[in-house]
Parts: structure tokens; C-alpha cells; sequence
């Protein structure tokens, strides 16, 4: 009995979780390869290269990949590995950062909409629905525009775009579990309402959260380097993707690797969040399981 | 052998590479009924897909002789298998409420088996929708047939099901539980319909089922299988008689018994002085009242037009009164839709309550004070049809049963520990387990940890809303010794709510009957069971299942289809009073105008 | 049916009057001075004075929102502060070029996707469905300026069969077709990627349904029971993502109008920005919210259509 002391659900928890890591499929470790790869990249980029990602060098303009430049040179002599890798700290921090606010805020309002019910679901909803009601991209657009394009602006930007889906996908989980019986249990075992809802409601619908959050990633990543193409990204010389593809295409004409290098880097980290996001479903969603 | 309409001889299905049905070989003559009778995971199912080349493709394979016409099903292309399929061999499934494609018009989905075997088209193939409708006594077919599935009840499905079954004039038809998902009443006209149909055509009828009552309605032999093997196989008066096996005896008895047997002439009730039910107190004789319910109202409303007004509401619960004393066990039957389980719902306030009054021991539970409120729930508690999906699958099930006690401040520490394993003790599982997750646990376990949870609160009252209908018949005996056990050492009363009338009969001191959200009768189960004395208590009764092939045409259900009015009201919509009558000392019944 | 329209309407407008609000704020609360930046930092104070006074910036704000809202819920949507002329007009000018990149981008995707989405179905975990699944997650994860910049480098600069710019000045039906191909291609690819994504995910659950199984019992063929019996249940997820998509590529749409050089709602959204014009940008977002909502009511009227389950109330 002295063992009983500590609380029996430890052990099964861990349990749980070792579990999850090792039914975790081919897709999600090539995402989270490349995704650990990128970001060890990011950190590390000044040993990775000597040159500097901002350096202009009139003697080397749009100088062919080798010849001591591993990708080339770009039309103001600039290093083209030293900007890509340079380039990801931007692309990984407003990609990751944009979509934890988003994840967080619009999971707590679904969450709230979905378990209150009434006229706080009606209104929260109804506002979701406004902003959703909108192409992503030209609202993010419109508001990078209008707040200005520093990273942080960017971030809430993207993280406006993105919070409603996530609204949307928490109060549908909460409202599906708050009718299940183990829900309904709780209520007749007395438990309040936050209980239910964070203790044994927010577990069942995070993985289906998590999973939204690094499709939702692969989209955050992909808008960032959108606005930058469109000319609203981080000011240059900072070395954003989009920026390089779009200096790329503007002498696509002479070279056209200027703009194939920065493209193959964004659909590489978009394609790594997708394959996590995509591997983790198989994983959470029992409907997949069952028909398997 | 010539004459039969199907041999399998030595019939093997694997998954996979793992065998779940071990060598099966049985004959069905034209025009007979074999009944394939088992639990889930028995094999049966998998047997009917393997005659009928369902098995999932590349996972499934089945070995042996299939002896069709003279040929081996097993052997045959998927061409030749398509055309066997709807046509000479075909299927009646379980579930009538998922089994029609919910975008095609019904009066297709019939039409495209008669087409593809019988070949007809135009006028001469909607005649021959028209005529299957007909015989399947589907109302107004020629409005019916471009109606969408949605708009038909699972009875009425289930008879399209059939229609389609029998369109092509098969040699073998293969039933997999049809009337498991049917109202009891609705069972009774489906198989009355399916054995007309049968003797019209001549056709073999592969049965499959779990319940003994509907292998006695219709099978001429019957084969148990168990976890994949023949336990019992032989006509059906001798494995009903002399069962062989002692689980084929369990299976036997699991059937209701005193509903089986013939209703006895009743007496007219005795008209009640007012016409109201007496005061709970005197109903339920002496001991103290652990719960009483009086004029219980609960509606849902209807909204509809263009500002969503509620222009009506459904009458769920109606004016309902009962009690239930220390000990007892009150019944609560009726078929779906009748409001049983909402009754439970909205004690427990799961479900909103428009009028009535509620005590629990003696105390009045005002539903809008949270001190009422926590109060009543230290005194009620509820277990659910599924035990799965009533328990957090994240949670351990030591922490489950700990949780209530911690939050309610019951005990703590070591103390909660101790009470959590000797609870488990009490429910017939090792302590140990505790930190399994519900998923570690079989169905039956996983009840009874629902039980050891909801005692856990040391309730008076505990609603068991179909808590043991999803279960298979040799756990279900279990569990309710289970609940008879804690009832007698621990003193708690049950409302069992359930459509299972075996069940009831077993663990119900008193029962009530609802229909359409009303009580109709309440009396000593043995009482209302042998002495029913309202109309629709005879007609349920009637279509329960008999309990012995000898009863054979004894007993013909009642058949009759008198739908009440609508549940659904106009806004301020008074039911006119109840007018009650009594059949014994508290055996009452309503008295219909 | 027809309470359900003029409800979601009513929706429609309430949504629209919440963005037109938004919008109104936002323009109002930003720094700077329209006046200001219509007439540049030279300008006198005097002639900034006049302009404020033309444009209305001296009234009270709620007089100001009501006129703005009143005018724009009648379609006036004023005049460009930038060129002066309509904004109904400018956005007319260029609208017809957005839409017949969109639908033309949708109708590929969809013909492609759905067919190739059933195939990767019924092939479960076999060669046509790792490759399809492989080859629609490379589809969304290219973002629309990659996919248009490669196909420009390999069919117009290299393989020179479709011109490099797109400037909607064709004079033959041909030469359109030709200017249009690689932008409708550069979306449509993405497109085709979501569709063949739900149609398999949705094929695969309606296949283990029960009454897949009722028809296969039937004895109607394998092959019918995916193309009919399957398929029309697959169509509601199939609507619900080309509805959802239709935004996002009207949003895109303005990446592929850049690489291309192509007129458009995004080349004119991004002169509004960019020259901060903003009775020009309240138009075009009310422009943009409306095709919104309307894709969003074809929708849902759509899924009346294709389920009967459906009811309108």
C-alpha cells in the first residue's frame, strides 16, 4: 500500500507519452529532421559560413554557385548560402512564434465559446467568422501594411490571420466532448466547470490542436515569405526568403538560381511542417486508425 | 446434400495471418432457418462476410468448401461473385440506420439490385419497386419511393432492407442481427414480416444473432460459436430442452423468463378516488422515501421561422411521478424516444427541468442553489450505457474513482487511497490495476470501475441509464449480480433505466412503463409483467420474444401501429389530467379516456 | 429555403457592416493625416485645410461613419484619393481578370483533383497512393509565387511556349488561352493538391461505412459502388474545401498577378497600400468581403443540393 502514495496516474502517463514517441510515423521524423535541422541552421548560421548575409561586394555581383561561394552571389555581390541561413531565423521565428499566439488565444476563446454556449459563443464566433470571412493573405496583407512591417508587427499580422481557425477547431472539439458521457460524468460527479473543461476536456482536443498548429505553421511560414515576395516583408537588406526570391525574379532573365535556391529553402520548411502536421493526424485521429 | 441450398464445409477465416473462425461446417435446406448464434468476437459476422466475398480485401481469407448451386463460392471471380451477390445470396444487416446511402432516393437504391439481376428497366422496373414496397407493407410506397432514407424510421428501413433482400428471389438469404438496433416492438413485426416473406419464397435463412429469445421465434437449427469454434449445433428443440454446452444454458437463461410466458386474465382497475396517483409515501409502502419525483416536466423547445422563435416544444418527460425507497430498485422501460433516460437526466440536472419537484431524502433540491445542489449530488449518482465512453480515456482508473473524493473533500491522502482500493475490491477488481488506463480494461471491467467511481460519492441513489444494454449477455448476468450484491450489503437504490426487459425482471423490485414521455403503469415487477393493465404495457410485452420454440404460436405479439399524436406541442400546451386506476395494492395503471 | 437565404444575408450584411467598421477605425486611428499624404510633405497648410474640408475629415467621426456607411451600403464607394475616379469603377476595371484566373484555377484543380484524390483512395497504401500523396503535399507546400516562378523558368523562358507576361491585352481568344495558361496552372496545381487530399481522407471514411457494404452486397461492382454510391457521399467535404479555397485563392491570386504581370484585384489592392489610398482600400475590402460571402451562401446552398439530409431553416 506504501506505494499507493504517490498518485496512481503517474506511471500511466508516462507510459501514454513513451508511446505516443513510438508510434510516431516515417512523416513526422523526416518533418522534425528537417524542421531541427533548419533551426540548428538558424543558430548556428555565423559557423556555417564566414561570409555575412548583408555584405554588399561590387567585385562579385551574381557570381555563379562555387567558386568559394557554395550558392553564388546575388546582383550586390551578396552570399547566397550566408543569406539562406541567416534568412531561416526569420522565416522559424515568425513562422513558430505567430502561431503559438494564435494557437493559444484562439484555443482559449473556442474553448470558452464552446463550453459557455449562448451569447458568448454567438459573439465570439460571430467575430471569428468576420475575420475568417477574409483571404488570409490580404488581410495580412492589408495589416502589415498599415502597422508596418517590423517582425513583430508580422507576427500579430499572421497570428490575426490564423487565431480563428483555431477558435473554430477548439469549440467544435469542446462542444463534440462536452456531450460525451465522460463529460456528462463529471458533471453528475459534482466537478465545476473549469475542471471539466481544463482538466479532462483540453486533453482530448489538444492533439487535434497540435496538429492544426504545424499545418497552420506550414501556412505562417508560407505568408511570411509571401508578404515578403509582395515587397511588405522584414525592410532589406535583411535577408528574408521571400525577399531573395523575389530579387531573384527580378533578374530571373540572367540567373535564375538567384531565385530556385530561397524557393527550394521555403517549400523545404513548409513541406517539413506539413509532413509533422500530417504524420501527427494518422496518429491522433482514431477515425484514420480504425479504417487502417 | 443435393437439397440444400448452402454446405460449408470446413470453413476457416484468418486476419491477417491470425485464424478468428476455426473450421465450420454446417447445411442450410431450401426454405430453412439456421440460427448462428454467439457474442461479439464469436465469429459469426465474419462468417456471414465470408460467404458472401466481403472480407476486407487483402487483410481477410478464408479456406474450406462454400457449396453454392453446385459450386464453391470461395473459388470465384469477383465477377461472377457480383453476380451472386443481391441476386441467389443475399444480405440483411444489423444497422438499418447507416445501412442506406443517405443521398439516393430509397426507390433507387431498390431499383438498382432488381435492375442489375433481374434486368428490368422503365415502367416495368418502378412496378417492380412499387411491388416489393407493397409486400414489405410500406405505407403509400408510390410518395415513399422518391422519398431520401432520413425520412424513414429504423423500423421501416429495415423492412427497405428486406425489400431489397428478397427483390431478386434469392435462394439464401443471410440476416447478420437484424433487429438487434429495433425497438422490441418494431423486432416483433420485423420478423413476423421476414418469416411471411420466407415461406412466400422458399427461401434458406442464415440467422445470426446473440438473443436466445429470437433463435426460439424462428430458427429450425441452431449452431453456437464461441471465440471462432462450434460449441453447439442441433435442431432447435433440443438445444433449447437439452442444451449440451453449459454456456448454450446461460445463453438460454439470459432470456426474459416471466415475460415470456402468457399475460393472465387481469382484473379492471379500480378507479382512484381524483383520479390522481396516491402521495409517494403511501406508494411505495413503508421504509424511508430515498427519492420522490412529483409532476416532473421537461420540454425542449423548437425553434424555427426567420428569427428562430420557439414555436413549439417536445414533450420529453410529462408529468411524471415516482419514488424510490432505501433499497429498492425502481425499473424504468419503454422504448426509444419514450423519455426514460431523460427522466434520470434531469434529476441529475443534465437535462433542464420545466416544472415538478424533486426530493432526495426528504430534501427538496433546489436546482438554481449550488449548496442544494452539491447536496443532491453527494446522494445521486449515475452510470451510463457505455463504460468506454464514460470514463476519461487519459485518466488511470485509480485516479478516476480517487478524483470525486478529492474534489468533494470526502477523504485525502492515504485515506482516499484505502477507500479507492477497497472500492475496487468491492467491484471485483485487483487494486493493483489502478494505474491502468480505461482502455487496459474489458467492457465489463470497465462497468464496474463506472461503479466503484459512482460509489465512490457513497450515494443513496444510483440512475443507471442502460447500463448494462451495450453489454454481452454472459457479462451482463454479471454485472447485475454486481449491482444486486452492493444493493444488499451497502443499502443503495437503484432507478434502472432500461429497454432490456430480462434485465429488469432480474434486478427490478417495482417497474414503470413510459410512453411517449409519460407514465402509463407502475406496480410489483412480477405484478405488471403477469397482470399488465395498460394497453401498451401488453402490446411491449407481447412482442418480447418467446423463451422456448415450444411456445411457438401460443403468443402473437400485437401488432397494431397507433402512433400518439405527435410529442411535439404548440407553446402553452396543457396536457388534460391523468386519470389513475389501481390493479393491486400498489399496482397502478392510467386509465385511458 | 427561402427564410434560409435572406437569414444568411442578413448575416452577410452584419458582416459586412463589421468590416466596413474596421475598416473605418483603422483608417481613422493610423498616423498620419490623408490630406497630408494625398498632397505630399510640401503642401501648404492651407491647401491641407481645404482638402480635409473637401474630403469630410472635419465633421464629427460618427457623422463621418454614418455618411461613409450609408454611401457604401448604397455601392458608392467614393472616389480614389490617389486618381480621383470612382472606386467602383477602378475595382470594375480589373475584377473580370481576378475572376477568370480564379474559376479557371478552380475548375482545373477540381477535375484534376478529384479524380486522382479517388484513385489514391481505392489504392490504399499501394504505389498510386504514396505518389499521390506525395505529390499533393508537395502541392501545399509550394507557395503560389514559387510554382508560378517555376513554371515561367521551364515553359516560358525555357521551353518559350506560353509569353512571360500576362498583361490581359490579348486580341485573340487563343492568345488569352496562352497568356492565362501558366497562371491558371500556378493555382490550379495548388489547388488540385487540397482536393486530392479531402477526396481521398473523405473516399476512405465513406468506403467503411455500412452502406458501402449494403451496396457491395447487392452485388453492384466495385468500381460503381466508388464512382456512385461513394463518390456522391464524398461530395459535401469536397464542396466545403473548394469553398474554403475559393478565398484563399482569391487571395493568392495576387502573387501569380505579380510574377505574370498581370492586371488584378491584388495589383490594385497593393496600389492602394503602397500609395496609402484609402477610400480605394475600404472599397476593395468590401469588395473582397462580398465575394467572400457570396462564395460561403453558394456553398451552403450547394450542400442542400447534395445532401438531402439538408434543410433549410
Amino acid at each position: 500500500m506504501t506505494d499507493m502514495a504517490h498518485p496512481p496516474a503517474a506511471p500511466a502517463k508516462r507510459r501514454a507519452r513513451l508511446g505516443l514517441l513510438r508510434r510516431l510515423n516515417l512523416s513526422t521524423w523526416i518533418g522534425l529532421v528537417i524542421v531541427v535541422a533548419l533551426v540548428l541552421a538558424a543558430i548556428f548560421a555565423p559557423w556555417l559560413t564566414e561570409y555575412s548575409p548583408s555584405k554588399q561586394n561590387i567585385l562579385h555581383q551574381l557570381s555563379p554557385p562555387g567558386d568559394g561561394h557554395l550558392l553564388g552571389t546575388d546582383q550586390y555581390g551578396r552570399d547566397i548560402w550566408a543569406r539562406l541561413l541567416y534568412g531561416a531565423r526569420y522565416s522559424l521565428t515568425i513562422g513558430i512564434f505567430a502561431i503559438v499566439v494564435a494557437m493559444i488565444v484562439g484555443t482559449f476563446l473556442g474553448m470558452i465559446a464552446g463550453f459557455l454556449g449562448g451569447r458568448t459563443d454567438i459573439v465570439l464566433m460571430q467575430v471569428m467568422d468576420v475575420i475568417l470571412a477574409f483571404p488570409a493573405l490580404i488581410l495580412g496583407l492589408a495589416l502589415v501594411a498599415l502597422i508596418g512591417a517590423t517582425m513583430g508587427n508580422i507576427i500579430i499580422a499572421i497570428a490575426f490571420t490564423a487565431t480563428p481557425a483555431f477558435a473554430r477547431i477548439a469549440r467544435a472539439g469542446v462542444m463534440t466532448q462536452r456531450d460525451r458521457e465522460y463529460a456528462q460524468a463529471c458533471r453528475a460527479l459534482g466537478f465545476s466547470g473549469p475542471r471539466i473543461l481544463f482538466r479532462h476536456i483540453m486533453p482530448a482536443i489538444l492533439p487535434e490542436v497540435m496538429v492544426m498548429s504545424s499545418l497552420w505553421m506550414a501556412t505562417a511560414v508560407r505568408t511570411e515569405a509571401s508578404l515578403a515576395f509582395i515587397g511588405l516583408g522584414l525592410a532589406p537588406p535583411t535577408p528574408t526568403w521571400g525577399g531573395m526570391v523575389r530579387e531573384g525574379y527580378d533578374n530571373i532573365l540572367s540567373s535564375f538560381h538567384l531565385a530556385l535556391a530561397p524557393s527550394i529553402a521555403i517549400l523545404l520548411l513548409v513541406l517539413a511542417f506539413n509532413l509533422i502536421g500530417d504524420g501527427l493526424r494518422d496518429v491522433v485521429d482514431p477515425r484514420l486508425k480504425d479504417a487502417s | 446434400m443435393t437439397d440444400a441450398a448452402i454446405s460449408v464445409r470446413d470453413l476457416r477465416v484468418s486476419f491477417s495471418g491470425k485464424e478468428v473462425v476455426h473450421g465450420l461446417s454446417f447445411d442450410i435446406p431450401r426454405g430453412g432457418t439456421l440460427a448462428l448464434v454467439g457474442e461479439s468476437g464469436s465469429g459469426k459476422s465474419v462468417t456471414s462476410l465470408a460467404i458472401m466475398g466481403l472480407l476486407p480485401q487483402g487483410i481477410g481469407r478464408a479456406t474450406g468448401e462454400i457449396l453454392f448451386g453446385g459450386r464453391n463460392l470461395l473459388g470465384l471471380s469477383e465477377r461472377d461473385m457480383c453476380r451472386i451477390r443481391g441476386g441467389e445470396i443475399s444480405m440483411i444487416f444489423q444497422e438499418p440506420m447507416t445501412s442506406l446511402n443517405p443521398v439516393q432516393r430509397v426507390g433507387d437504391q431498390l431499383a438498382e439490385v432488381i435492375r442489375l439481376h433481374r434486368g428490368l428497366s422503365g415502367a416495368e422496373l418502378e412496378e417492380a419497386v412499387l411491388e416489393m414496397m407493397r409486400k414489405v407493407r410500406i405505407p403509400a410506397p408510390e410518395k415513399r419511393l422518391r422519398q431520401y432514407p432520413h425520412t424513414f424510421s429504423g423500423g421501416m428501413r429495415q423492412r427497405i432492407m428486406i425489400a431489397m433482400a428478397l427483390a431478386c428471389s434469392p435462394s439464401l438469404i443471410i440476416a447478420d442481427e437484424p433487429t438487434t438496433a429495433l425497438d422490441v416492438t418494431v423486432q416483433a413485426q420485423t420478423l413476423q414480416l421476414l418469416k411471411d416473406l420466407q415461406q412466400e419464397t422458399g427461401a434458406a435463412v442464415l440467422f445470426i444473432t446473440h438473443d436466445m429469445g429470437v433463435v426460439a421465434e424462428v430458427a429450425d437449427e441452431v449452431l453456437v460459436m464461441r471465440h471462432g469454434k462450434v460449441i453447439e449445433h442441433g435442431a432447435v428443440h433440443d438445444v433449447f430442452s437439452n442444451p449440451r454446452d453449459p454456456y448454450t444454458a446461460d445463453l438460454i437463461r439470459a432470456a426474459p423468463t416471466l415475460a415470456g410466458a402468457r399475460p393472465e386474465a387481469r382484473p379492471a382497475p379500480e378507479p382512484l378516488p381524483g383520479g390522481a396517483l396516491p402521495a409517494a409515501a403511501e406508494a411505495c409502502g413503508a421504509g424511508a422515501t430515498v427519492l420522490e419525483v412529483r409532476d416532473l416536466k421537461v420540454r425542449f423547445p423548437v425553434h424555427g421561422g426567420l428569427l428562430g422563435r420557439v414555436q413549439g416544444n417536445v414533450h420529453a418527460v410529462e408529468k411524471v411521478s415516482l419514488s424510490i425507497a432505501r433499497g429498492e430498485t425502481l425499473g424504468l422501460v419503454g422504448e426509444s424516444g419514450s423519455g426514460k433516460s431523460t427522466i434520470g437526466k434531469a434529476i441529475i440536472d443534465l437535462a433542464p427541468r420545466q416544472g415538478g419537484e424533486i426530493r432526495v431524502a426528504g430534501q427538496r433540491i433546489d436546482y438554481r442553489d449550488k449548496a442544494s445542489l452539491a447536496a443532491m449530488r453527494r446522494k445521486v449518482q449515475m452510470i451510463f450505457q457505455d463504460p468506454y465512453g464514460s470514463l476519461d480515456a487519459r485518466q488511470s482508473v485509480g485516479s478516476a474513482i480517487l478524483e470525486p473524493m478529492l474534489v468533494h473533500g470526502l477523504a485525502k491522502g492515504a485515506e482516499a487511497q484505502e477507500r479507492m482500493a477497497w472500492l475496487m475490491e468491492k467491484v471485483g477488481l485487483d487494486p493493483a490495476r489502478a494505474g491502468s488506463l480505461p482502455h487496459e480494461f474489458s467492457g465489463g471491467q470497465r462497468q464496474r470501475i463506472c461503479i466503484a467511481r459512482a460509489l465512490a460519492m457513497e450515494p443513496e441513489l444510483i440512475i443507471a441509464d442502460e447500463a448494462v444494454s451495450a453489454l454481452d449477455v454472459s457479462i451482463k448476468g454479471q454485472i447485475i449480480d454486481l449491482m444486486i450484491g452492493l444493493q444488499e450489503e451497502l443499502g443503495v437504490s437503484y432507478l434502472f433505466v432500461s429497454h432490456d426487459m430480462s434485465a429488469v425482471e432480474r434486478i427490478c423490485d417495482r417497474v414503470a412503463v413510459m410512453y411517449f414521455g409519460e407514465i402509463v403503469e407502475i406496480g410489483p415487477t412480477p405484478e405488471v409483467i403477469r397482470q399488465p393493465g395498460h394497453p401498451y404495457t401488453r402490446r411491449l410485452l407481447s412482442a418480447i420474444p418467446i423463451t422456448h420454440p415450444d411456445q411457438r404460436g401460443s403468443r402473437r405479439p400485437i401488432l397494431t401501429e397507433d402512433k400518439p399524436s405527435s410529442p411535439i406541442k404548440p407553446v402553452g400546451f396543457q396536457s388534460p389530467p391523468a386519470q389513475w386506476g389501481r390493479l393491486g395494492s400498489d399496482h397502478f395503471v392510467r386509465c385511458e379516456a | 429555403m427561402l427564410t434560409f437565404i435572406l437569414k444568411r444575408l442578413g448575416f452577410a450584411l452584419i458582416t459586412l457592416i463589421c468590416v466596413l467598421t474596421l475598416v473605418f477605425l483603422v483608417v481613422r486611428i493610423l498616423p498620419g493625416d490623408p490630406a497630408l499624404v494625398i498632397l505630399g510633405d510640401q503642401a501648404s497648410p492651407d491647401s491641407v485645410a481645404a482638402l480635409r474640408d473637401r474630403l469630410g475629415l472635419n465633421d464629427p467621426i460618427l457623422v463621418q461613419y454614418a455618411s461613409f456607411l450609408g454611401r457604401a451600403l448604397q455601392g458608392d464607394l467614393g472616389n480614389s484619393m490617389v486618381t480621383g475616379r470612382p472606386v467602383t469603377s477602378e475595382i470594375l476595371n480589373v475584377l473580370p481578370y481576378t475572376l477568370e484566373l480564379t474559376f479557371a484555377a478552380l475548375v482545373l484543380g477540381t477535375v484534376l483533383g478529384v479524380p486522382a484524390g479517388v484513385w489514391a483512395a481505392v489504392r490504399r497504401n499501394r504505389i498510386p497512393d504514396y505518389l499521390m500523396r506525395l505529390v499533393s503535399l508537395i502541392g501545399l507546400s509550394l507557395p503560389a509565387f514559387v510554382a508560378a516562378i517555376i513554371l515561367m523558368m521551364v515553359f516560358a523562358i525555357h521551353f518559350g511556349w506560353f509569353p512571360v507576361i500576362s498583361a490581359g491585352n490579348a486580341e485573340t481568344l487563343t492568345e488569352r488561352l496562352r497568356q492565362m495558361a501558366l497562371p491558371t496552372l500556378a493555382l490550379a496545381l495548388i489547388m488540385m493538391a487540397y482536393i486530392t487530399r479531402v477526396t481521398r481522407s473523405a473516399m476512405l471514411e465513406v468506403l467503411s461505412q455500412d452502406f458501402v457494404r449494403t451496396a457491395r452486397a447487392k452485388g453492384v461492382s466495385p468500381s460503381r459502388v466508388v464512382w456512385t454510391h461513394a463518390l456522391g457521399n464524398c461530395l459535401i467535404p469536397i464542396t466545403t474545401v473548394v469553398g474554403l479555397y475559393l478565398g484563399i485563392l482569391i487571395g493568392n491570386s495576387v502573387l501569380t498577378e505579380i510574377v505574370f504581370s498581370r492586371p488584378g484585384l491584388g495589383k490594385l489592392i497593393l496600389t492602394a497600400l503602397t500609395q496609402r489610398d484609402y477610400t480605394l482600400l475600404q472599397g476593395m475590402i468590401v469588395v473582397y468581403t462580398l465575394m467572400v460571402v457570396v462564395v460561403n451562401l453558394a456553398t451552403d446552398l450547394t450542400y442542400g443540393l447534395l445532401d438531402p439530409r439538408i434543410q433549410y431553416k
